[in-house]
């Protein structure tokens, strides 16, 4: 599968680099996925659109019209928190059977949605609603960087 | 006796009580909130959609992707049937997790 074959949606940032980092497929705790039925060419295809922007979610739908309740929970989730639209991409599974049942074994997560954040699987709705909840979410996307900034910060004093 | 109304449910509750001796487990049967979803015009179960609350010690010391992935590993083949779950709500704290939780659910 060629990876330009994953639909990718609105609020993609166009040109976005990609940063490879560390791959997590490598790390022994995901040993057991190298048992996997996925083609390597549908991991490799995956394994792009992960890193395609530091926030990136799998979901029903898109991010305008989710077609599941629980993608579109996330949706609001990921809007609450302030995440830049810069750095963010949603793939449809809707689109592409291949990559439907492809990312449910890549992540080793049977359902969608699916959050990652800098190529590493963060979880589905219900891990997302209660780090949202216990402030746990804000913290991570801070950290890495991927909020919008604050407008304090962007009308800073300007230059005589 | 009677066939259970429940399959599903029973499935579920026997598996997640035998694998993680949960102090608590509750599971809430939401597939009539879901019944006219596109995605279910195939089905005739009615017990597609789950929100399950499993409190247990087994979870300790482990992620939350990690306690999410120990339910589904358990119930992968339900998740996988044709006509089996389709959406799975899950709560997994331990039993201090949830004490703690209670005691700010009550201030």
């Amino acid at each position: 599968m060629n990876p330009a074959m994953l639909s990718r949606t609105a609020f993609s940032a166009a040109g976005q680099a990609l940063r490879p980092r560390r791959n997590p497929l490598l790390s022994s705790r995901f040993a057991a996925l190298q048992k996997a039925f996925i083609s390597s060419e549908t991991r490799k295809a995956i394994d792009k659109a992960v890193g395609t922007a530091p926030v990136v979610l799998f979901m029903k739908g898109t991010p305008e019209t989710p077609q599941c309740g629980f993608s579109r929970a996330s949706i609001q989730i990921l809007g609450l928190q302030g995440v830049n639209p810069q750095k963010f991409t949603a793939f449809n599974v809707l689109e592409d059977e291949e990559l439907r049942q492809g990312i449910k074994e890549y992540s080793d997560w049977p359902t969608i949605p699916q959050l990652y954040v800098n190529n590493e699987f963060v979880g589905g709705t219900d891990i997302m609603m209660s780090m949202h909840q216990d402030g746990s979410l804000a913290k991570l996307l801070d950290e890495k960087d991927v909020l919008v900034e604050a407008e304090g910060s962007e009308t800073s004093t300007p230059s005589p | 006796m009677a066939s259970s109304q429940t399959p599903m449910e029973d499935i579920m509750r026997q598996k997640i009580t035998q694998a993680l001796s949960p102090t608590a487990l509750e599971i809430f049967n939401d597939s009539h909130l879901h019944a006219h979803h596109k995605a279910m015009k195939d089905t005739t179960s009615q017990e597609t959609h789950f929100r399950v609350f499993i409190t247990s010690a087994a979870f300790s010391s482990k992620m939350q992707p990690a306690r999410h992935r120990m339910v589904y590993t358990l119930l992968k083949d339900e998740l996988a049937a044709q006509g089996g779950i389709h959406a799975l709500q899950l709560r997994t704290r331990t039993p201090e997790e949830d004490e703690k939780a209670q005691a700010k659910e009550a201030v």
